[in-house]
């Protein structure tokens, strides 16, 4: 579905992301984790194609995205701070977007109402609180019911409860298929979504493994105590 | 895009300081004519206006606006818009609304009391001011990260353009007053939007026999048909390339 070749990028002269090549496909739910400033936000950014490459290709179903628009129509994002028109009321954001997308079908709203989006439909963005601004922006990414999600700290913020309700949906959508691409610090949530892990460190993956190839390894079956043991192990040979 | 532009239009219009810069327009315009009998008197107060007053605003209102913009740009920018139609919806959105101001402040007054060919080259150098500088205020905004160095830069052009390079011109006639700099004179007035809106103007109202043998040359190259072409030309260059210099490095800008 996405495959990254030899992607660089430099901001002045620090290196973000140092020749990363990822190939994610449909059906996965993959980790993208790694300590701070690690280049993960960096890398989703590069796939939406908000900063440019410095070196390298991404490709979207087999086509380069260099240049295209029209993939993003096939991607749910869900920034890590969402930063919205401050003047606009929640109903203008979501309605703007549905004419930008022009998307035909039906709409999810699942999250629309679990959320109870319609009780602050008419506030505005700036009078929102930072946990409510990220359910604003988990019912946009899920919204038009696309194939990939890029979800980047999706529960960040997010009382217990949001973050439930987010969490079934995440399982629920990669029931059906779908590619879901999550970043995240809180190891211990990860553990019943992701299929796949992606470990990043100082702007290189240093890992791609599937969750039982990891569990197999280490021998552990929690996702946060296997990483600290392969990183140990690996740190020690 | 028509939807994002049509957003940012009708958000523009019901700000505030847009509304109320159209009343002191209307309110400059409507007086200037109804106090003063000679009307040629009259547009040479208006021209200070539309000199100064809606350079100034359209540059000092649009890169703000810009960088209140940001959130609402990268917004766009993760979804599936190309990154030159959200330009184009911006440079759109702000020209619209800010000429919109202006020709209901300056325009129906100028319409109803001066002769209609007069009216109209008032009109179109204001139209074209405001569009230029809207165009410089984004360049700005391209150029600095840093909102507080943009709006500097942005008033730092306007005060160049504005007032400083007459002065600078006029030194340099001085100077040089032995020599034939007729022509320099001619090119380095056409390099200036904003002098070029002020000769346009002038010759209108026959003043132009006031600045002696320059007006006489002004007159002789800017008063025919070409002329008017050629400066017509000179300011969409304005509008143009500052224009398509941001475009070209929007694109390639990491939000």
């Amino acid at each position: 579905m996405i495959e990254i070749n030899n992607l660089t990028k430099k901001f002045g002269k620090t290196t973000a992301l140092r020749k990363v090549n990822l190939t994610l496909t449909s059906g996965t739910c993959v980790g993208l984790i790694g300590p701070n400033a690690c280049g993960k936000t960096t890398l989703i950014k590069n796939i939406l194609s908000m900063v440019v490459p410095t070196e390298g290709e991404i490709f979207f179903d087999g086509k380069n995205i260099h240049g295209d628009v029209f993939y993003k129509n096939n991607i749910g994002y869900m920034p890590q701070i969402g930063r919205y028109p401050e003047n606009m009321s929640v109903r203008q954001v979501l309605q703007m977007i549905k004419n930008i997308r022009n998307h035909q079908g039906t709409e999810d709203k699942e999250l629309y109402e679990a959320f109870e989006m319609e009780k602050i439909a008419d506030k505005k963005m700036r009078t929102l609180s930072g946990g409510t601004t990220q359910k604003v922006s988990a019912t946009l990414a899920f919204l038009f019911d696309p194939p990939v999600l890029i979800l980047d700290e999706p529960t960040a913020g997010l009382d217990p409860i949001a973050s439930e309700i987010l969490r079934v949906k995440i399982i629920k959508e990669r029931e059906k298929g779908k590619l879901i691409l999550i970043t995240s610090h809180l190891l211990s949530e990860l553990d019943d979504l992701l299929t796949n892990i992606v470990f990043m460190q100082e702007s290189v993956v240093v890992f791609n493994k599937t969750m039982e190839d990891l569990f197999a390894e280490t021998g552990e079956n929690r996702v946060s105590r296997a990483i600290h043991k392969l990183l140990k192990t690996e740190v020690l040979s | 895009m028509k939807g994002i532009t049509t957003f940012i239009i009708k958000d523009i219009l019901k700000n505030r300081i847009v509304i109320l810069y159209t009343l002191i327009l209307c309110g400059f315009s409507w007086s200037i004519f109804s106090l003063e009998d000679n009307v040629s008197k009259g547009i040479l107060s208006l021209l200070n206006i539309i000199l100064l007053i809606v350079p100034l605003v359209s540059v000092i209102f649009a890169n703000i606006y810009m960088y209140n913009s940001t959130e609402f740009i990268e917004l766009l920018v993760s979804q599936p818009v190309k990154r030159s139609s959200i330009w184009y919806a911006m440079f759109t959105g702000l020209a619209v609304a800010l000429n919109a101001a202006f020709l209901i402040g300056i325009g129906i007054p100028v319409l109803l009391f001066i002769h209609p060919l007069t009216a109209l080259v008032v009109i179109l150098a204001g139209v074209l001011l405001t569009t230029i500088f809207v165009s410089v205020a984004m360049l700005c905004f391209i150029l600095m990260r840093d909102k507080a160095k943009g709006i500097g830069l942005s008033i730092m052009l306007w005060l160049f353009l504005s007032l400083m390079y007459d002065g600078l011109v006029l030194f340099f006639m001085f100077q040089f007053a032995d020599y034939p700099i007729e022509k320099i004179m001619v090119l380095l007035t056409a390099i200036n939007p904003v002098d070029l809106a002020r000769i346009q103007v002038l010759l209108q109202i026959d003043v132009a026999a006031l600045m002696g043998y320059t007006g006489a040359i002004f007159k002789k190259l800017f008063g025919t048909q070409t002329g008017y072409f050629t400066s017509f030309i000179f300011m969409l260059v304005w509008i143009v390339v500052p224009y398509f210099f941001s475009l070209r490095l929007f694109k390639n800008k990491d939000l």
